[in-house]
């Protein structure tokens, strides 16, 4: 909310500085936003009195002025067709920098006379349009003096206004608070009652059923006849342009100023144009209402609207109807002043999208005790500024019931704020506020009619120690628990070791959204659910992702068009599976395209592909605590394989029946939607399908190694098979065909050609076999070798001649 | 001259003349071998008398020696000449660049995390997470945010249609809902920082539908305001390495605490350069307070016992404060230029003994 420095000093006694009042503003919770002083621009700034206007020697428009600045005379220079002697103007001197050119004035000769100084008009000193002229300043002002004095200088202030502090939308609100922190004096307001002459001629009609008259409990009003609307006076509207409102009539205006003077929304209708009796009633369902803003609104049962006899005349609370409104020629108006039930007013604000400074107060909730109250003071600025002359007031039902006292011990306030305040400044700081406390064993505490904010103890503790000052709260070191435990439990490590691990391998950590679009989507889908967002910020981020890999693939392609065709990109984050909390799963995926390395001299560089995929997915794995030798290898759909993967370059990496990462090849026609040019590769492992580590009897301890003192001795075998058994179960047959003495398998050729013969290969497979009790005899080596054949025979291998 | 000083000379004298390794072989078979002349001698020793069998053998055993040893030493030099000559023949440009390998790199997100982590950590805070899906329980209701509250639209949630099991679950709008969750699940004391993504339906300079907060929560009997005011001080101070960084507390409002305050940090703006340090002005940085009575109570926590404070900030903030990146979207846009100019070492772990600021 916006104020001027002379409106917050209309309702505050202070001699407090802009700067004061705008540092104190901050530190009782109304944050100062903005602080526009035009002002501090003019410190340096006096005022000058002409003492001789005489026509300069060598230019008709010019003139030749003596001004004085109280210790000296100075010859000025000026075009101003109103420079006279005797004039009282705004002096600038060598040095000063004029605000609307931003630059400094020096010494110089205009037409080959020395002007030592510059009379300035409104539109130089940035107050204001008018350049018709140099700024003409009272008689009674001091030769000499700072302009800031004289001038009609009015700082605003922009305050960011928490939503809980409803009181502080006004700018008495604001006094009241500046008061109570010591910084001034809150004047006493004028809000008695105005006298009526005559009886009003409508009834106030509360037409609300009992069931739902809490919605608009309250209704005043009263007539004033005999108005002559036109526009307001150049103090009111210089506030209200000055906080960025339109000055339209003296009536509006009104509304406007109290409404922003008191945190008061105020509806003034044309007496004339209303039917009978007026108040509050539901809307009926389908019901129009022509507004003020031009928009014609469909009403529904559940708002309240203002009523006469024949139509609704407006949105309770949140705008007035266009047909009742004032106008120039109205002559008697109807003053009306509701409390509206706030929960009520936003739901009806929220369905008719209507954002009007009604509806922000009173969803808020406006001071209770406050309807007639603003009757009473919109009749009496209504009378001094339109004449006219009041009815009787009128008042339906009753204001909300006071706030109920809040029970208290002041000991609160150190035993949660830390801060030991004297129990007679807590009570003081309370009732300066407006609370009423009563000393007993717990203190009761009554919050004032405009505090529905304040419910708890703890709301009481803020506001002793917001006007105590936040700055007298010590920082005080927290009790830490010894020995120290770790912040991270074993999961949350292990996905910081993933993170690292996939690093290390040459992976740049990337962030992408949790949405993609349901184009996207749906490529990555592979059977399971898509779940929509009911309100997208864009087309293209309509759907929770599936998968992570869609926008690392994205982000792989955004790259390429940036000329970098080598992406390798990892991310971890959340999949999503359903509808609902916890139907998510923490993935770590990845995505290599274009080739391994740039290329260079040694020539091996290659095209990426599914083994790199699977590396790395085996390495997230480890990181993951997952030991790579039990894990097995899955191909094909029924293993669990996404359909989003080359259907022949991919797989599963699996323990039992446990699926934990999915690898390979992404399918060319996906990197064809995609838009995206292959060949990229993509693996993604499930963290959250990885089981706890489970933690071994001996604590922190290792097995004991028994490495074997006996010389290993290494066996190779090339078997011929069918070109489609797995190397996997060639490799598993000879692990299982011999566990005590081998003690590592390597693979290493793999061979299909004419040697072997069609839809045959080769592959060549090395043992290491090592005892821990003696070295090996050549029988045993023997013996190990023929259990390795006939293993291997067994899944279709011939030992090659 | 015996026959044994000549023998000797003649046979060191062809070691050292052997030029190479054949060649010394050729010495050696021709002195040592089966036939070699030494070997012939050593055969004669059987038709001497005792005492000159004993004598010459001596001699020659001396002999045998002499010549084993003087061609090791050669077999030696020749070896090392041999090498040093096929050295020299070996040569590459060394000048020329190593095979590539890939650096990758950590997202600033994460290393902030993990010097978040190391601070909070020492004062022995654990981390706690939760869903990025959510109900209007754990988001706003049991954080109390009465329904219709303007609060709650302040939040521009996203909201997922209606589910299968009738609910209309939310993106998290704050990470919040996690502090409702541990308050739940694990009885005071309670010491948590809660990261993770959350999302809001806003999209322009300043904000993405996407970012990520970091939240504390302390709940035991006797933590108060000078604790969050020592917690947060402690958490700039080491988080910006400015050991004697000044902070304000400024009155504010939150649903979820009571008192409330946002807490500034000193700052200059000096010639549009942000710097962090007491340099008289301020910089919002977080909001805080003392957890609010009605949040307690949906927790089943006695308002009149438990109290304690919570504490929530973005991280993308910090890391553009801390790190000087310029762009909030910049953040998610996976540029693997932006990634590697202002991402992390792999191994650069962040910790309170290896130091918090790269």
């Amino acid at each position: 909310m916006k104020f001027t420095l002379s409106w917050l000093k209309s309702h505050l006694d202070t001699s407090a500085t802009v700067d004061e009042i705008s540092a104190k503003l901050t530190s009782i919770g109304l944050e100062v936003d903005a602080l526009h002083d035009p002002g501090k621009a003019l410190s340096s700034f006096i005022v000058g009195h002409v003492l001789e206007a005489d026509k300069h020697p060598n230019a008709d428009r010019l003139k030749l002025c003596k001004v004085s600045t109280g210790t000296e005379t100075l010859q000025v220079v000026c075009g101003a067709p109103n420079a006279r002697a005797g004039l009282k103007v705004v002096l600038a001197r060598p040095g000063d920098v004029i605000p609307e050119s931003g630059e400094k004035l020096k010494k110089g000769k205009i037409r080959d006379v020395e002007s030592q100084g510059m009379m300035c008009s409104t539109r130089e000193l940035k107050l204001g349009e008018d350049h018709d002229g140099i700024i003409e300043l009272p008689e009674s002002a001091v030769v000499g003096t700072p302009v800031t004095t004289v001038l009609n200088i009015d700082p605003v202030f922009e305050i960011n206004l928490t939503p809980n502090r409803v009181d502080a939308l006004g700018v008495r609100g604001v006094a009241r608070d500046l008061a109570a922190a010591g910084l001034g004096t809150l004047k006493p307001l004028n809000d008695g009652a105005v006298k009526g002459t005559f009886p009003v001629s409508r009834k106030i009609a509360m037409r609300l059923p009992a069931d739902q008259s809490f919605k608009c409990p309250q209704f005043a009003g009263r007539t004033v006849k005999g108005v002559k609307n036109g526009p307001s006076p150049a103090w009111m509207q210089d506030r209200l342009k000055a906080i960025g409102l339109r000055s339209v009539s003296a009536l509006v205006d009104i509304t406007q100023y109290i409404n922003i003077d008191l945190g008061r929304p105020i509806h003034a209708f044309d007496d004339e144009k209303l039917k009978g009796d007026v108040g509050p009633r539901l809307a009926t369902d389908g019901e129009t209402l022509p507004a003020l803003n031009g928009k014609t609104y469909t009403l529904d049962s559940s708002m309240v609207v203002i009523a006469d006899d024949a139509n609704a005349v407006g949105i309770g609370g949140i705008m007035g109807g266009e047909p009742t409104s004032v106008g120039d020629g109205t002559t008697t108006i109807f003053i009306e002043s509701a409390w509206f039930d706030p929960s009520n007013i936003a739901a009806t604000g929220r369905k008719l999208e209507i954002n009007s400074d009604a509806r922000y107060c009173f969803e808020r909730g406006v001071d209770i005790a406050s309807a007639v109250q603003g009757v009473e003071l919109t009749t009496r600025m209504v009378m001094e500024l339109c004449g006219g002359e009041a009815s009787e007031l009128v008042v339906g039902g009753q204001a909300p019931a006071a706030f109920k006292p809040v029970a208290f011990d002041p000991a609160r306030v150190a035993k949660l704020g830390g801060v030991s305040v004297p129990n007679a400044e807590i009570k003081n700081i309370l009732e300066r506020l407006g609370f009423t406390v009563a000393t007993g064993n717990p203190w009761q505490v009554t919050p004032p009619s405009w505090r529905s904010d304040v419910t708890v103890w703890q709301d009481l503790v803020e506001e002793v120690l917001r006007i105590y000052g936040y700055d007298n709260i010590k920082a005080e070191p927290m009790p830490r628990a010894v020995p120290q435990k770790p912040a991270l439990n074993a999961k949350q490590r292990l996905v910081g070791n993933v993170r690292r691990t996939l690093a290390t391998r040459g992976l740049a950590e990337t962030v992408t959204w949790s949405f993609l679009s349901k184009n996207h989507a749906e490529l990555f889908a592979n059977g399971g659910t898509l779940v929509p967002l009911a309100n997208p910020i864009s087309s293209d981020l309509d759907i929770l992702r599936p998968s992570v890999v869609p926008n690392l693939i994205a982000g792989a392609g955004r790259n390429a068009a940036r000329g970098l065709h080598d992406s390798n990109l990892f991310e971890i984050g959340p999949r999503f599976e359903g509808f609902k909390p916890g139907e998510q799963m923490l993935m770590a995926a990845g995505v290599r395209s274009g080739h391994t390395s740039q290329r260079h001299w040694a020539g091996t560089r290659r095209p990426v592909d599914a083994m790199d995929a699977k590396a790395d997915a085996l390495a997230a794995l480890e990181a993951a605590g997952v030991s790579s030798s039990g894990i097995q290898t899955g191909v094909g759909p029924k293993e669990g394989t996404p359909e989003w993967l080359h259907p022949g370059r991919s797989g599963t990496l699996k323990q039992g029946n446990q699926i934990f990462a999915w690898f390979g090849e992404v399918h060319p026609r996906v990197l064809q939607a995609l838009d995206v040019k292959g060949p990229v590769v993509a693996f993604e492992v499930a963290i959250d399908r990885i089981p706890d580590a489970k933690k071994g009897k001996g604590g922190t301890a290792r097995t004991l190694l028994k490495a074997s003192p006996y010389q290993p001795v290494d066996r190779d075998f090339a078997f011929v098979v069918d070109a489609a058994v797995s190397a996997e179960t060639m490799l598993k047959a000879v692990r299982n065909a011999e566990r005590e003495l081998v003690t590592n398998i390597g693979l290493f050729d793999v061979y299909e050609g004419p040697n072997v013969g069609v839809g045959k290969k080769s592959v060549a497979i090395t043992v290491t076999l090592q005892s821990k009790d003696a070295t090996l005899t050549d029988e045993q080596i023997e013996a190990v070798a023929k259990k390795i054949v006939a293993a291997v025979e067994k899944v279709g291998g011939q030992l090659r001649g | 001259m015996s026959e044994i000083d000549q023998l000797r000379g003649e046979v060191l004298a062809a070691v050292t003349a052997a030029s190479d390794v054949p060649a010394l072989e050729n010495v050696r078979v021709d002195a040592l071998g089966k036939k070699g002349r030494v070997t012939g001698l050593m055969k004669n020793l059987g038709t001497m008398s005792p005492e000159d069998r004993k004598t010459f053998g001596q001699q020659l055993n001396l002999l045998k020696t002499e010549i084993e040893d003087a061609i090791t030493a050669r077999r030696a030099t020749l070896d090392s000449a041999a090498l040093d000559a096929k050295l020299a023949t070996e040569k590459m440009d060394v000048t020329l660049p190593v095979r590539p390998e890939l650096k990758g790199s950590l997202h600033p997100i994460s290393q902030t995390m993990d010097e978040m982590a190391a601070i909070f950590g020492a004062m022995g805070f654990t981390i706690a997470e939760g869903p990025d899906v959510e109900d209007d329980f754990h988001n706003f209701t049991a954080l109390n945010f009465p329904p219709g509250h303007p609060a709650r639209e302040m939040h521009d949630t996203f909201f997922l249609p209606t589910a299968p099991d009738g609910n209309r679950y939310l993106l998290r709008t704050h990470t919040s809902p996690v502090q409702i969750r541990t308050m739940l699940s694990e009885k005071p004391p309670i010491r948590v920082i809660i990261p993770g993504r959350t999302y809001r339906c806003d999209y322009d300079m300043t904000h993405t539908p996407m970012f990520h907060q970091i939240e504390g929560l302390v709940i035991d009997t006797e933590t108060n305001m000078t604790h969050l005011k020592g917690c947060l001080q402690e958490f700039v101070r080491s988080f910006f390495g400015v050991d004697d960084l000044t902070i304000r507390f400024r009155p504010s409002f939150f649903p979820f605490t009571e008192p409330s305050a946002e807490m500034d940090i000193g700052c200059s703006r000096q010639g549009g350069e942000l710097k962090i340090g007491n340099y008289g002005d301020w910089l919002e940085i977080l909001g805080c307070g003392m957890v609010h009575p009605n949040v307690l109570k949906s927790c089943g926590l006695d308002p009149e016992v438990y109290q304690g404070f919570a504490f929530g900030m973005g991280v993308e903030r910090v890391a553009m404060l801390k790190y000087g990146i310029p762009d909030l979207r910049t953040f998610f846009e996976s540029d693997l230029r932006w990634l590697k100019h202002y991402g992390f070492a792999a191994l650069d772990v962040p910790s309170l003994t290896g130091g918090l600021n790269r």
